[in-house]
């Protein structure tokens, strides 16, 4: 017992390291989730039948593809197919992010369609274009409301993002992996491993919860 | 008082909602500075018609000249510069919920005519306190009563320096206590010259202010006239009814 808290305790800065490699692809992912996935609920909202019917085809493959198969797909077979040389790394938050922004993009979706249709209205009849409106008036609202929902996107992909240790990224997962294949140490590393996923599962979704008080509209009780 | 010339001219205007013509060959003239009202039962067609007048709605058919130049709906440019020429108001006031009252007056001059952020916060205070809100200028929407946010979003409308503005029934969502703060602006931006069509229930108020009526029916223009004849001696039957059931209600005016 006490040789495995020691081997723990020596094998933690490597784990540590680990998560900043976690936190670089979740943060990567998701804002490649946000910037595709706000496009993607625009043109959904706003878009003409063949744009939308195009959305959905994109929707329906990145949320019907398992993680797993997608990330070999693009690594192994895309990369090498096209002759690209991406690091593990890259392509994972890219996979990630495509996945996460169709995902996202229902969130912001949901959003937009929730606001009273008479504010962009009142800003096209201000003299707005299409794209000032959305930009000015129907984004920023739409998107303080889609916190909540970003911020359970953000869970997620925080724990799919394990699954990126198949393509050898450094992150948490691997790095326990490769310290208990070493030491025998199983059950104190993947422990571990586990412990520093709910701690940033907690740190992000706080983090969003702040925010979401702070960017708040007074007035408004929700 | 009003000068005679015309300031905005409509002909044919015509909207179809699938099989439903929700507004038939609608033609009005309006000369600068005159008050236009339209009255008729709700669902009669006096909000497409005033949404087709600044293609919030966009109308199947129908031409439109602002001060002799025809407005072409196809050129996009030409309908944004056209808006910012029209106020509008809407029943539901559409206030930019995530921006102060302020801003909200603000935004389209800084976004939209490209002023400087200084001149623009000058001429929003002073557009606020035109309507009585300069003390609430830093107040969200969801912090005013209904009678301020309508006032804000005359404001926001006056703010743009528009050559008419059109009312779309500016008071039907308040509270009775709240309407005549509402209506006092109104008659504060009449009396400064502004030319406006307004659609509304509001029959006194509407009879001592407007120049002329026009009475709405299923999409129709059925009359039009000087308040107190079509108030009084409406020539077409659906007119005279709808007249004495609205006056019976809100009042008589003369």
């Amino acid at each position: 017992m006490m040789e495995s808290l020691i081997i723990l305790y020596g094998a933690l800065p490597y784990l540590l390291r680990g998560s900043l490699v976690t936190i670089a692809v979740v943060v990567g992912a998701m804002l490649l989730g946000l910037v595709v996935g706000i496009c993607i609920a625009a043109g959904q909202v706003y878009g003409g039948k063949w744009l939308r019917r195009i959305i959905g085809v994109y929707i329906w493959f990145f949320r019907g593809v398992p993680l797993l198969v997608l990330l070999f797909l693009f690594y192994f077979g895309l990369c090498s197919l096209l002759n690209i040389n991406l690091s593990a790394f890259t392509v994972s938050i890219i996979v990630l992010g495509l996945i996460t922004s169709a995902y996202q993009s229902q969130i912001f979706r949901g959003a937009i369609m929730s606001l009273p249709e008479g504010q962009l209205k009142a800003a096209h009849a201000l003299g707005m274009s299409d794209r000032k409106a959305v930009m000015l008036i129907v984004l920023p609202q739409a998107l303080r409301l889609s916190i909540p929902g970003w911020s359970n996107e953000y869970s997620i992909v925080l724990k799919d993002s394990a699954v990126t240790y198949a393509l050898g990224v450094a992150e948490i997962m691997a790095r326990a992996h490769f310290v208990a294949s070493r030491t025998y140490e199983q059950l104190p590393m993947y422990f571990a491993a586990g412990i520093i996923f709910l701690i940033l599962t907690y740190l992000g979704t706080k983090g969003l919860r702040i925010l979401e008080n702070k960017v708040k509209i007074p007035g408004y009780s929700s | 008082m009003a000068d005679k010339t015309p300031i905005l001219r409509i002909e044919n205007m015509t909207k179809r909602y699938g099989d439903k013509e929700v507004l038939k060959d609608a033609s009005l003239s309006i000369n600068k500075g005159e008050l236009k009202v339209l009255i008729g039962p709700s669902g009669g067609g006096k909000s497409t018609f005033l949404q087709c007048i600044n293609f919030l709605v966009k109308p199947d058919r129908g031409r439109l000249w602002l001060d002799g130049r025809e407005i072409i709906r196809a050129r996009k440019k030409e309908i944004y510069g056209y808006r910012q020429k029209v106020g509008m108001i809407f029943q539901d006031f559409n206030l930019f919920d995530h921006l102060t009252a302020l801003r909200n007056v603000r935004i389209a001059l800084v976004r939209v005519k490209g002023m400087n952020k200084d001149e623009a916060q000058d001429r929003a205070i002073r557009e606020l306190d035109r309507v009585g809100l300069k003390s609430y200028m830093h107040q969200y929407p969801a912090e005013l009563s209904g009678g301020q946010k309508q006032r804000v979003s005359i404001a926001r409308a006056l703010a743009m320096d528009p050559e008419i503005m059109l009312l779309d029934e500016p008071t039907s969502a308040l509270d009775p206590e709240l309407i005549s703060e509402v209506l006092d602006v109104i008659r504060d931006v009449r009396s400064d010259g502004m030319t406006m069509i307004m659609s509304t229930h509001q029959i006194g108020f509407a009879s001592e202010m407007a120049d002329e009526f026009v009475f709405l029916e299923d999409g129709f223009i059925v009359e039009t006239g000087p308040p107190e004849k079509i108030l009084y001696k409406a020539q077409y039957a659906r007119t005279r009814e709808f007249c004495s059931k609205i006056t019976e209600l809100y009042g008589n005016s003369f």
